[in-house]
Protein backbone atom coordinates (compact mmCIF):
# COMPACT_ATOMS: atom_id res chain seq x y z
CA UNK A 1 0.00 0.00 0.00
CA UNK A 2 1.26 3.52 -1.18
CA UNK A 3 0.94 6.69 0.89
CA UNK A 4 -2.54 7.74 1.93
CA UNK A 5 -3.57 11.26 1.06
CA UNK A 6 -2.57 14.35 2.95
CA UNK A 7 -5.64 14.65 5.38
CA UNK A 8 -7.98 17.62 3.56
CA UNK A 9 -7.29 16.56 -0.31
CA UNK A 10 -11.03 16.40 -0.16
CA UNK A 11 -11.88 16.62 -3.68
CA UNK A 12 -15.21 17.29 -5.28
CA UNK A 13 -14.48 16.65 -8.63
CA UNK A 14 -13.63 13.91 -10.90
CA UNK A 15 -9.74 12.25 -10.37
CA UNK A 16 -9.21 10.57 -13.40
CA UNK A 17 -9.94 12.90 -16.07
CA UNK A 18 -6.72 14.67 -15.73
CA UNK A 19 -5.62 12.93 -18.35
CA UNK A 20 -6.59 13.76 -22.09
CA UNK A 21 -7.61 10.91 -23.32
CA UNK A 22 -9.48 10.08 -20.58
CA UNK A 23 -12.57 9.60 -21.88
CA UNK A 24 -11.49 7.69 -24.95
CA UNK A 25 -10.05 5.64 -22.17
CA UNK A 26 -13.45 5.39 -20.59
CA UNK A 27 -14.99 4.24 -23.45
CA UNK A 28 -13.02 1.58 -24.65
CA UNK A 29 -12.80 0.20 -21.08
CA UNK A 30 -16.97 0.24 -21.27
CA UNK A 31 -16.97 -0.85 -24.80
CA UNK A 32 -14.72 -4.39 -24.01
CA UNK A 33 -16.00 -4.89 -20.51
CA UNK A 34 -19.80 -5.02 -22.15
CA UNK A 35 -18.04 -7.22 -25.64
CA UNK A 36 -16.94 -9.43 -22.65
CA UNK A 37 -20.19 -9.95 -20.65
CA UNK A 38 -22.06 -10.76 -24.40
CA UNK A 39 -19.39 -12.92 -25.22
CA UNK A 40 -19.73 -14.82 -21.59
CA UNK A 41 -23.44 -15.78 -22.18
CA UNK A 42 -23.16 -16.47 -25.75
CA UNK A 43 -26.34 -18.55 -26.61
CA UNK A 44 -28.14 -15.70 -24.65
CA UNK A 45 -26.52 -12.68 -26.62
CA UNK A 46 -27.18 -14.77 -30.04
CA UNK A 47 -31.11 -15.37 -29.44
CA UNK A 48 -31.42 -11.82 -28.84
CA UNK A 49 -29.72 -10.47 -31.81
CA UNK A 50 -31.48 -13.02 -33.87
CA UNK A 51 -35.07 -12.23 -32.65
CA UNK A 52 -33.96 -8.64 -33.51
CA UNK A 53 -32.39 -9.91 -37.02
CA UNK A 54 -35.27 -11.63 -37.88
CA UNK A 55 -37.35 -8.15 -36.97
CA UNK A 56 -35.31 -6.26 -39.38
CA UNK A 57 -34.94 -8.97 -42.20
CA UNK A 58 -38.30 -9.23 -42.85
CA UNK A 59 -38.89 -5.49 -43.78
CA UNK A 60 -35.88 -5.38 -45.55
CA UNK A 61 -36.11 -8.28 -47.82
CA UNK A 62 -39.59 -7.46 -48.13
CA UNK A 63 -37.61 -3.88 -49.65
CA UNK A 64 -35.39 -5.74 -51.85
CA UNK A 65 -37.91 -7.87 -53.24
CA UNK A 66 -40.14 -4.92 -54.04
CA UNK A 67 -36.88 -3.01 -55.52
CA UNK A 68 -36.50 -5.90 -58.14
CA UNK A 69 -39.55 -5.72 -59.20
CA UNK A 70 -39.49 -1.97 -59.63
CA UNK A 71 -36.17 -2.63 -61.76
CA UNK A 72 -37.95 -5.65 -63.55
CA UNK A 73 -40.70 -3.73 -65.19
CA UNK A 74 -38.09 -0.26 -65.10
CA UNK A 75 -38.03 0.17 -69.06
CA UNK A 76 -41.40 -1.72 -70.09
CA UNK A 77 -42.93 1.95 -70.51
CA UNK A 78 -40.24 2.78 -72.55
CA UNK A 79 -41.16 1.07 -75.59
CA UNK A 80 -45.01 2.08 -75.20
CA UNK A 81 -47.04 2.92 -78.25
CA UNK A 82 -50.58 4.60 -78.57
CA UNK A 83 -52.65 2.90 -80.88
CA UNK A 84 -55.26 5.58 -82.51
CA UNK A 85 -58.11 3.86 -84.08
CA UNK A 86 -59.78 5.84 -86.88
CA UNK A 87 -63.48 5.89 -87.91
CA UNK A 88 -64.15 3.15 -90.72
CA UNK A 89 -64.95 5.66 -93.23
CA UNK A 90 -61.74 7.26 -92.89
CA UNK A 91 -59.67 6.94 -95.97
CA UNK A 92 -55.82 5.92 -95.90
CA UNK A 93 -54.66 9.27 -97.26
CA UNK A 94 -56.35 10.92 -94.60
CA UNK A 95 -54.58 8.88 -92.10
CA UNK A 96 -51.39 9.84 -93.65
CA UNK A 97 -52.08 13.22 -93.20
CA UNK A 98 -53.41 13.01 -89.58
CA UNK A 99 -49.69 10.94 -89.32
CA UNK A 100 -47.62 13.87 -90.85
CA UNK A 101 -49.82 16.32 -88.61
CA UNK A 102 -49.29 14.33 -85.63
CA UNK A 103 -45.45 13.95 -86.23
CA UNK A 104 -45.27 17.52 -85.53
CA UNK A 105 -46.74 17.59 -82.12
CA UNK A 106 -43.89 17.82 -79.43
CA UNK A 107 -45.35 15.12 -77.35
CA UNK A 108 -44.88 12.78 -80.52
CA UNK A 109 -41.72 11.56 -81.69
CA UNK A 110 -43.34 8.91 -84.08
CA UNK A 111 -46.58 8.21 -85.91
CA UNK A 112 -47.04 5.45 -88.27
CA UNK A 113 -49.75 4.43 -90.76
CA UNK A 114 -51.01 0.76 -90.67
CA UNK A 115 -53.54 1.45 -93.66
CA UNK A 116 -56.96 -0.83 -93.81
CA UNK A 117 -55.33 -3.53 -96.55
CA UNK A 118 -52.34 -4.12 -93.98
CA UNK A 119 -54.46 -4.21 -91.04
CA UNK A 120 -56.51 -6.83 -92.68
CA UNK A 121 -53.31 -8.52 -94.04
CA UNK A 122 -51.89 -8.79 -90.42
CA UNK A 123 -54.85 -10.10 -89.04
CA UNK A 124 -54.97 -12.91 -91.60
CA UNK A 125 -51.39 -13.75 -90.48
CA UNK A 126 -53.17 -14.59 -86.83
CA UNK A 127 -53.94 -18.08 -86.71
CA UNK A 128 -57.86 -18.77 -87.03
CA UNK A 129 -58.92 -15.46 -87.64
CA UNK A 130 -58.09 -16.32 -91.82
CA UNK A 131 -61.69 -17.86 -92.24
CA UNK A 132 -63.63 -15.36 -90.77
CA UNK A 133 -62.08 -12.57 -92.52
CA UNK A 134 -61.99 -14.90 -95.56
CA UNK A 135 -66.07 -13.56 -95.59
CA UNK A 136 -64.92 -9.56 -96.29
CA UNK A 137 -62.81 -10.53 -98.70
CA UNK A 138 -64.84 -7.05 -100.44
CA UNK A 139 -65.48 -5.44 -97.61
CA UNK A 140 -62.90 -4.51 -95.21
CA UNK A 141 -64.07 -4.02 -91.23
CA UNK A 142 -61.02 -3.38 -90.32
CA UNK A 143 -60.06 0.66 -89.71
CA UNK A 144 -56.93 2.56 -90.58
CA UNK A 145 -54.67 2.72 -87.39
CA UNK A 146 -52.17 5.16 -86.54
CA UNK A 147 -49.24 4.27 -84.45
CA UNK A 148 -47.97 6.79 -82.04
CA UNK A 149 -44.85 6.40 -79.95
CA UNK A 150 -45.41 9.19 -77.49
CA UNK A 151 -42.47 11.12 -76.32
CA UNK A 152 -43.51 11.44 -73.10
CA UNK A 153 -42.25 9.84 -70.46
CA UNK A 154 -43.89 7.33 -68.08
CA UNK A 155 -47.01 5.32 -68.25
CA UNK A 156 -48.69 7.24 -65.63
CA UNK A 157 -48.14 10.53 -65.88
CA UNK A 158 -50.58 13.27 -66.19
CA UNK A 159 -48.84 14.60 -69.69
CA UNK A 160 -49.63 10.89 -71.02
CA UNK A 161 -53.47 11.50 -69.51
CA UNK A 162 -53.22 14.83 -71.28
CA UNK A 163 -51.83 13.23 -74.81
CA UNK A 164 -54.48 10.62 -74.58
CA UNK A 165 -57.66 13.29 -73.69
CA UNK A 166 -56.11 15.28 -76.98
CA UNK A 167 -56.05 12.28 -79.45
CA UNK A 168 -59.14 11.38 -78.10
CA UNK A 169 -60.66 14.92 -78.96
CA UNK A 170 -59.14 14.93 -82.76
CA UNK A 171 -61.88 14.73 -85.84
CA UNK A 172 -62.23 10.80 -87.52
CA UNK A 173 -60.44 9.89 -84.24
CA UNK A 174 -62.92 6.65 -82.73
CA UNK A 175 -60.55 5.62 -80.22
CA UNK A 176 -57.27 5.66 -78.86
CA UNK A 177 -55.66 3.18 -76.78
CA UNK A 178 -52.96 3.50 -74.62
CA UNK A 179 -51.49 -0.13 -75.04
CA UNK A 180 -49.70 -0.72 -71.44
CA UNK A 181 -52.51 0.58 -69.63
CA UNK A 182 -52.11 -2.44 -67.53
CA UNK A 183 -48.90 -0.85 -66.07
CA UNK A 184 -50.05 2.00 -65.05
CA UNK A 185 -52.58 -0.84 -62.93
CA UNK A 186 -48.93 -2.53 -61.85
CA UNK A 187 -47.29 0.67 -60.37
CA UNK A 188 -50.23 1.42 -58.48
CA UNK A 189 -50.30 -2.10 -56.82
CA UNK A 190 -46.43 -1.66 -55.67
CA UNK A 191 -47.28 1.90 -54.64
CA UNK A 192 -49.59 -0.39 -52.30
CA UNK A 193 -47.25 -2.63 -51.39
CA UNK A 194 -44.42 -0.01 -50.60
CA UNK A 195 -46.58 1.57 -47.84
CA UNK A 196 -47.17 -1.37 -46.84
CA UNK A 197 -44.13 -2.71 -46.53
CA UNK A 198 -43.32 0.32 -44.87
CA UNK A 199 -46.09 -0.07 -42.36
CA UNK A 200 -44.47 -3.58 -41.47
CA UNK A 201 -41.18 -1.61 -40.87
CA UNK A 202 -42.29 1.10 -38.36
CA UNK A 203 -44.09 -1.71 -36.26
CA UNK A 204 -41.35 -4.24 -36.46
CA UNK A 205 -38.74 -1.35 -35.45
CA UNK A 206 -40.83 -0.81 -32.59
CA UNK A 207 -40.91 -4.67 -31.22
CA UNK A 208 -37.18 -4.34 -31.86
CA UNK A 209 -37.07 -1.21 -29.46
CA UNK A 210 -39.70 -3.53 -27.03
CA UNK A 211 -37.14 -6.69 -27.51
CA UNK A 212 -34.34 -4.41 -26.41
CA UNK A 213 -35.19 -2.43 -23.97
CA UNK A 214 -36.67 -5.64 -21.92
CA UNK A 215 -33.37 -7.81 -22.63
CA UNK A 216 -31.51 -4.34 -20.76
CA UNK A 217 -34.28 -4.37 -18.04
CA UNK A 218 -33.32 -7.87 -17.48
CA UNK A 219 -30.01 -7.15 -17.16
CA UNK A 220 -30.07 -4.22 -15.06
CA UNK A 221 -32.10 -6.30 -12.95
CA UNK A 222 -29.55 -9.34 -13.20
CA UNK A 223 -26.74 -6.81 -11.92
CA UNK A 224 -28.62 -4.96 -9.25
CA UNK A 225 -25.89 -5.72 -6.54
CA UNK A 226 -23.22 -4.76 -8.79
CA UNK A 227 -24.63 -1.09 -9.74
CA UNK A 228 -25.46 -0.76 -5.80
CA UNK A 229 -21.59 -1.37 -5.33
CA UNK A 230 -20.70 1.21 -7.89
CA UNK A 231 -22.62 3.83 -6.97
CA UNK A 232 -21.61 3.51 -3.23
CA UNK A 233 -18.11 3.94 -4.85
CA UNK A 234 -18.68 6.88 -7.00
CA UNK A 235 -19.72 5.73 -10.10
CA UNK A 236 -21.73 8.31 -11.82
CA UNK A 237 -25.32 7.61 -13.77
CA UNK A 238 -22.94 7.98 -16.81
CA UNK A 239 -21.00 4.92 -15.54
CA UNK A 240 -23.40 2.73 -14.98
CA UNK A 241 -25.37 3.71 -18.35
CA UNK A 242 -22.30 2.94 -20.72
CA UNK A 243 -22.18 -0.82 -20.75
CA UNK A 244 -26.06 -0.86 -20.95
CA UNK A 245 -25.91 1.45 -23.77
CA UNK A 246 -22.81 -0.32 -25.58
CA UNK A 247 -24.87 -3.67 -25.22
CA UNK A 248 -27.48 -2.05 -26.82
CA UNK A 249 -26.02 -0.72 -29.80
CA UNK A 250 -24.26 -4.20 -30.00
CA UNK A 251 -27.14 -6.01 -29.88
CA UNK A 252 -28.82 -4.03 -32.71
CA UNK A 253 -25.65 -4.10 -34.89
CA UNK A 254 -25.34 -8.05 -34.67
CA UNK A 255 -29.34 -8.32 -35.39
CA UNK A 256 -28.54 -6.02 -38.67
CA UNK A 257 -26.26 -8.66 -39.46
CA UNK A 258 -27.87 -11.33 -38.88
CA UNK A 259 -30.85 -9.70 -40.84
CA UNK A 260 -28.21 -8.83 -43.69
CA UNK A 261 -27.37 -13.00 -43.58
CA UNK A 262 -30.89 -13.42 -43.99
CA UNK A 263 -31.87 -11.54 -46.60
CA UNK A 264 -28.89 -12.94 -48.60
CA UNK A 265 -29.82 -16.34 -48.18
CA UNK A 266 -33.17 -16.00 -48.80
CA UNK A 267 -32.17 -14.28 -52.41
CA UNK A 268 -29.36 -16.89 -52.91
CA UNK A 269 -32.28 -19.27 -52.79
CA UNK A 270 -34.86 -17.18 -54.86
CA UNK A 271 -31.81 -16.83 -57.32
CA UNK A 272 -32.00 -20.25 -59.54
CA UNK A 273 -35.71 -20.08 -60.18
CA UNK A 274 -35.47 -16.93 -61.03
CA UNK A 275 -32.97 -17.09 -63.68
CA UNK A 276 -35.27 -19.88 -64.92
CA UNK A 277 -37.93 -17.40 -65.20
CA UNK A 278 -36.27 -14.64 -66.86
CA UNK A 279 -34.47 -17.05 -69.24
CA UNK A 280 -38.18 -17.99 -70.61
CA UNK A 281 -38.65 -13.89 -71.28
CA UNK A 282 -36.07 -11.94 -73.22
CA UNK A 283 -33.75 -12.45 -69.95
CA UNK A 284 -31.81 -9.10 -69.35
CA UNK A 285 -33.30 -9.17 -65.64
CA UNK A 286 -30.57 -9.79 -62.62
CA UNK A 287 -31.94 -10.65 -59.48
CA UNK A 288 -29.97 -8.28 -56.86
CA UNK A 289 -29.80 -8.18 -53.50
CA UNK A 290 -28.91 -5.55 -50.48
CA UNK A 291 -26.53 -3.11 -52.61
CA UNK A 292 -23.66 -1.51 -50.33
CA UNK A 293 -25.68 1.58 -49.40
CA UNK A 294 -28.71 -0.53 -48.03
CA UNK A 295 -26.50 -2.79 -46.07
CA UNK A 296 -25.02 -0.07 -44.30
CA UNK A 297 -28.70 1.60 -43.85
CA UNK A 298 -29.50 -1.99 -42.36
CA UNK A 299 -26.76 -2.28 -40.04
CA UNK A 300 -27.11 1.44 -39.17
CA UNK A 301 -30.93 1.33 -38.16
CA UNK A 302 -30.02 -1.96 -36.10
CA UNK A 303 -27.25 -0.23 -34.17
CA UNK A 304 -29.87 2.71 -34.10
CA UNK A 305 -32.65 1.06 -32.27
CA UNK A 306 -30.63 -1.19 -30.35
CA UNK A 307 -29.03 2.01 -28.74
CA UNK A 308 -32.42 3.71 -28.92
CA UNK A 309 -34.28 0.67 -26.97
CA UNK A 310 -31.55 0.45 -24.34
CA UNK A 311 -31.60 4.02 -23.51
CA UNK A 312 -35.45 4.43 -23.26
CA UNK A 313 -35.14 1.34 -20.90
CA UNK A 314 -32.22 2.24 -18.92
CA UNK A 315 -32.95 5.59 -18.11
CA UNK A 316 -36.17 4.58 -16.48
CA UNK A 317 -35.12 1.59 -14.52
CA UNK A 318 -31.51 2.58 -13.44
CA UNK A 319 -33.22 5.52 -11.62
CA UNK A 320 -34.99 3.10 -9.29
CA UNK A 321 -31.57 1.59 -7.85
CA UNK A 322 -30.20 3.12 -4.86
CA UNK A 323 -27.61 1.89 -2.64
CA UNK A 324 -28.35 0.40 0.67
CA UNK B 1 -13.44 15.33 8.81
CA UNK B 2 -16.30 14.22 9.86
CA UNK B 3 -18.87 16.54 11.98
CA UNK B 4 -22.53 16.01 12.61
CA UNK B 5 -24.09 19.09 14.33
CA UNK B 6 -27.13 18.57 16.13
CA UNK B 7 -28.30 15.95 13.61
CA UNK B 8 -32.30 14.20 13.26
CA UNK B 9 -32.71 11.65 11.37
CA UNK B 10 -36.66 10.72 11.07
CA UNK B 11 -37.91 8.33 8.36
CA UNK B 12 -41.42 8.55 6.17
CA UNK B 13 -42.70 6.23 9.13
CA UNK B 14 -42.47 8.24 11.62
CA UNK B 15 -39.63 6.55 13.20
CA UNK B 16 -36.49 8.58 14.46
CA UNK B 17 -33.14 6.98 13.79
CA UNK B 18 -31.14 9.80 14.89
CA UNK B 19 -32.12 12.66 17.33
CA UNK B 20 -30.02 15.56 18.08
CA UNK B 21 -26.72 14.23 17.54
CA UNK B 22 -23.26 15.74 17.53
CA UNK B 23 -19.92 14.31 16.71
CA UNK B 24 -16.72 15.09 15.68
CA UNK B 25 -14.15 13.09 14.26
CA UNK B 26 -10.55 15.19 13.60
CA UNK B 27 -8.70 14.63 10.48
CA UNK B 28 -6.20 11.34 10.79
CA UNK B 29 -8.07 10.11 13.86
CA UNK B 30 -9.40 6.89 14.58
CA UNK B 31 -12.87 6.04 16.41
CA UNK B 32 -15.44 3.75 17.20
CA UNK B 33 -19.15 3.49 17.34
CA UNK B 34 -20.89 1.41 19.24
CA UNK B 35 -24.03 0.56 20.19
CA UNK B 36 -27.20 -2.12 20.49
CA UNK B 37 -29.05 -3.24 16.89
CA UNK B 38 -30.99 -0.32 15.88
CA UNK B 39 -29.49 2.18 17.69
CA UNK B 40 -28.55 4.36 14.78
CA UNK B 41 -24.84 3.55 13.98
CA UNK B 42 -25.95 2.76 10.73
CA UNK B 43 -28.05 5.42 9.95
CA UNK B 44 -24.87 7.69 11.18
CA UNK B 45 -22.67 6.10 8.39
CA UNK B 46 -25.49 6.32 5.52
CA UNK B 47 -25.72 10.12 6.36
CA UNK B 48 -22.24 10.09 5.88
CA UNK B 49 -22.21 8.54 2.66
CA UNK B 50 -24.91 11.01 1.56
CA UNK B 51 -27.01 7.62 1.13
CA UNK B 52 -29.56 9.35 3.02
CA UNK B 53 -30.07 13.33 4.06
CA UNK B 54 -30.48 13.92 7.34
CA UNK B 55 -33.87 15.69 8.03
CA UNK B 56 -32.75 18.33 11.00
CA UNK B 57 -29.44 19.66 11.64
CA UNK B 58 -25.98 19.87 9.09
CA UNK B 59 -23.71 17.02 8.27
CA UNK B 60 -19.84 17.95 7.33
CA UNK B 61 -17.40 16.00 5.83
CA UNK B 62 -14.14 16.72 4.73
CA UNK B 63 -15.00 20.28 4.93
CA UNK B 64 -18.00 19.73 2.85
CA UNK B 65 -21.61 20.45 4.60
CA UNK B 66 -23.41 17.44 2.56
CA UNK B 67 -26.77 19.44 2.72
CA UNK B 68 -25.74 21.77 -0.07
CA UNK B 69 -23.94 19.07 -2.05
CA UNK B 70 -26.07 18.43 -5.23
CA UNK B 71 -27.15 15.15 -6.57
CA UNK B 72 -24.55 15.51 -9.42
CA UNK B 73 -21.48 15.66 -7.14
CA UNK B 74 -22.30 13.15 -4.80
CA UNK B 75 -20.57 10.34 -6.81
CA UNK B 76 -17.36 12.44 -6.67
CA UNK B 77 -17.77 12.96 -3.11
CA UNK B 78 -18.31 9.08 -2.29
CA UNK B 79 -15.18 8.62 -4.04
CA UNK B 80 -13.03 9.99 -1.45
CA UNK B 81 -14.63 7.63 1.58
CA UNK B 82 -13.90 3.88 1.35
CA UNK B 83 -16.70 1.62 2.98
CA UNK B 84 -16.65 -1.64 3.99
CA UNK B 85 -19.34 -4.01 4.80
CA UNK B 86 -20.45 -6.61 7.62
CA UNK B 87 -21.18 -9.45 4.67
CA UNK B 88 -18.09 -7.52 2.45
CA UNK B 89 -20.68 -7.39 -0.81
CA UNK B 90 -17.77 -8.97 -3.13
CA UNK B 91 -18.96 -9.57 -6.38
CA UNK B 92 -18.83 -13.19 -6.29
CA UNK B 93 -18.73 -13.77 -10.56
CA UNK B 94 -15.79 -11.26 -10.61
CA UNK B 95 -11.96 -12.32 -8.84
CA UNK B 96 -10.42 -10.53 -6.40
CA UNK B 97 -8.39 -8.69 -8.49
CA UNK B 98 -11.46 -7.75 -10.80
CA UNK B 99 -13.71 -7.03 -7.15
CA UNK B 100 -10.56 -4.50 -5.94
CA UNK B 101 -10.19 -2.47 -9.67
CA UNK B 102 -13.69 -1.60 -9.41
CA UNK B 103 -13.07 2.07 -7.26
CA UNK B 104 -10.51 2.04 -9.69
CA UNK B 105 -12.31 1.69 -12.59
CA UNK B 106 -14.90 3.75 -11.89
CA UNK B 107 -12.25 6.87 -11.25
CA UNK B 108 -10.80 6.35 -14.96
CA UNK B 109 -7.51 4.86 -13.67
CA UNK B 110 -4.94 4.04 -16.55
CA UNK B 111 -4.62 0.17 -16.80
CA UNK B 112 -1.08 0.26 -15.85
CA UNK B 113 -1.72 2.69 -12.78
CA UNK B 114 -4.47 0.23 -11.80
CA UNK B 115 -2.68 -3.09 -11.91
CA UNK B 116 -0.16 -1.04 -9.46
CA UNK B 117 -2.40 -0.36 -7.02
CA UNK B 118 -4.72 -3.16 -6.97
CA UNK B 119 -1.51 -5.12 -6.14
CA UNK B 120 -0.57 -2.91 -3.43
CA UNK B 121 -3.71 -2.97 -2.02
CA UNK B 122 -4.07 -7.15 -1.92
CA UNK B 123 -0.45 -7.15 -1.09
CA UNK B 124 -1.02 -4.95 2.15
CA UNK B 125 -3.83 -7.08 3.15
CA UNK B 126 -1.87 -10.34 2.42
CA UNK B 127 -4.06 -11.46 -0.71
CA UNK B 128 -1.93 -10.96 -3.18
CA UNK B 129 -1.38 -14.48 -4.37
CA UNK B 130 -5.33 -15.13 -4.46
CA UNK B 131 -5.62 -12.14 -6.63
CA UNK B 132 -7.22 -14.44 -9.92
CA UNK B 133 -9.25 -16.37 -7.08
CA UNK B 134 -13.23 -15.75 -7.03
CA UNK B 135 -14.31 -14.77 -3.31
CA UNK B 136 -16.82 -17.66 -3.43
CA UNK B 137 -13.49 -19.83 -2.92
CA UNK B 138 -12.36 -17.69 -0.05
CA UNK B 139 -12.74 -17.93 3.94
CA UNK B 140 -14.78 -15.87 5.51
CA UNK B 141 -12.03 -13.46 7.05
CA UNK B 142 -10.07 -13.74 3.45
CA UNK B 143 -13.29 -12.20 1.62
CA UNK B 144 -13.33 -9.62 4.55
CA UNK B 145 -9.61 -8.64 3.55
CA UNK B 146 -11.17 -8.37 -0.05
CA UNK B 147 -13.65 -5.75 1.04
CA UNK B 148 -11.02 -4.15 2.91
CA UNK B 149 -8.66 -3.66 -0.09
CA UNK B 150 -11.24 -2.54 -2.69
CA UNK B 151 -12.11 0.20 0.39
CA UNK B 152 -8.91 1.37 0.31
CA UNK B 153 -7.16 0.87 -3.30
CA UNK B 154 -8.32 4.79 -4.48
CA UNK B 155 -6.67 5.66 -1.04
CA UNK B 156 -9.42 7.71 0.35
CA UNK B 157 -9.58 10.17 3.01
CA UNK B 158 -12.19 8.56 4.89
CA UNK B 159 -12.47 4.34 5.96
CA UNK B 160 -16.00 3.74 6.66
CA UNK B 161 -16.54 0.19 8.22
CA UNK B 162 -20.15 -1.48 9.34
CA UNK B 163 -19.80 -3.98 11.87
CA UNK B 164 -17.05 -5.02 9.81
CA UNK B 165 -16.15 -7.97 12.20
CA UNK B 166 -19.81 -9.36 12.32
CA UNK B 167 -19.49 -12.68 10.69
CA UNK B 168 -15.78 -13.21 12.36
CA UNK B 169 -14.54 -15.47 15.44
CA UNK B 170 -12.05 -13.37 17.95
CA UNK B 171 -9.09 -13.90 16.49
CA UNK B 172 -10.12 -13.05 12.86
CA UNK B 173 -11.63 -9.77 14.39
CA UNK B 174 -8.85 -8.73 16.28
CA UNK B 175 -6.94 -9.15 12.61
CA UNK B 176 -9.33 -7.14 11.31
CA UNK B 177 -9.14 -4.28 13.32
CA UNK B 178 -5.21 -3.92 13.62
CA UNK B 179 -5.68 -3.63 9.32
CA UNK B 180 -7.89 -0.45 10.36
CA UNK B 181 -5.15 0.96 12.72
CA UNK B 182 -2.47 0.73 10.07
CA UNK B 183 -4.32 2.41 7.48
CA UNK B 184 -5.10 5.25 9.99
CA UNK B 185 -1.43 5.14 11.10
CA UNK B 186 -0.74 6.33 7.41
CA UNK B 187 -3.38 9.53 7.76
CA UNK B 188 -6.32 7.73 6.69
CA UNK B 189 -9.07 8.94 8.54
CA UNK B 190 -11.49 5.85 10.27
CA UNK B 191 -14.77 5.82 11.67
CA UNK B 192 -15.50 1.58 12.31
CA UNK B 193 -19.61 1.19 13.82
CA UNK B 194 -19.33 -2.38 15.98
CA UNK B 195 -21.03 -4.09 18.52
CA UNK B 196 -17.75 -6.07 19.65
CA UNK B 197 -17.16 -3.39 23.31
CA UNK B 198 -14.70 -6.44 24.67
CA UNK B 199 -12.63 -6.45 21.13
CA UNK B 200 -12.40 -2.59 20.82
CA UNK B 201 -12.07 -1.57 24.89
CA UNK B 202 -8.60 -1.80 24.94
CA UNK B 203 -7.77 -0.88 21.63
CA UNK B 204 -7.05 2.73 22.86
CA UNK B 205 -9.13 4.43 20.36
CA UNK B 206 -12.32 6.62 21.10
CA UNK B 207 -15.78 4.91 21.72
CA UNK B 208 -18.60 6.75 20.41
CA UNK B 209 -21.78 5.09 22.05
CA UNK B 210 -25.38 5.44 20.51
CA UNK B 211 -28.71 4.29 22.52
CA UNK B 212 -32.00 5.01 20.71
CA UNK B 213 -30.35 7.57 18.59
CA UNK B 214 -28.32 9.33 20.97
CA UNK B 215 -24.89 9.55 22.17
CA UNK B 216 -25.32 8.31 25.89
CA UNK B 217 -20.99 8.57 25.89
CA UNK B 218 -18.66 8.93 24.04
CA UNK B 219 -14.45 10.60 24.29
CA UNK B 220 -15.46 12.10 20.63
CA UNK B 221 -18.20 13.31 20.79
CA UNK B 222 -19.36 16.88 20.83
CA UNK B 223 -18.32 19.51 18.86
Amino acid sequence: MARAPEPGSFSLSPTGSRRAHAWLVRHLQSFFYTLGLLARAPLASFLTAAVIGMALALPAGLYVLLNNVQDATRGWDGSNEISLFLSIDAEDREAEAMAGRLRGWSEVSDARVITRAAALEEFRGLSGFSEVLGAFANDNPLPAVVVITPAVEGADSSAMDALLDRLNGLPKVEHAQFDLAWLKRLYALLGIVERGVLVLGVLLAAGVLLVVGNTMRLGIENRRQEIEIAKLFGATDAFIRRPFLYSGLLYGALGGIFAWLLVWICFMLLGEPVQRLTALYSGGFQLHTLNPLASVVLLLTGAVLGLMGSWLSVGRHLAAIEPS
Amino acid sequence: MIEFHDVTKRYANGHEALRNVSLRVESGAMAFLTGHSGAGKSTLLRLTTLLERCTKGQVLVGGHNLNRLSRRRIPYFRRNIGVVFQNHRLLMDRTVFDNVALPLVIAGFSHAELGRRVRAALDKVGLLGKRRAYPVTLSGGEQQRVGIARAVVHRPSILLADEPTGNLDPDLSREIMDLFASFNEVGVTVLIATHDTTLIRDMGYDILTLKDGSFVHGTAGGP
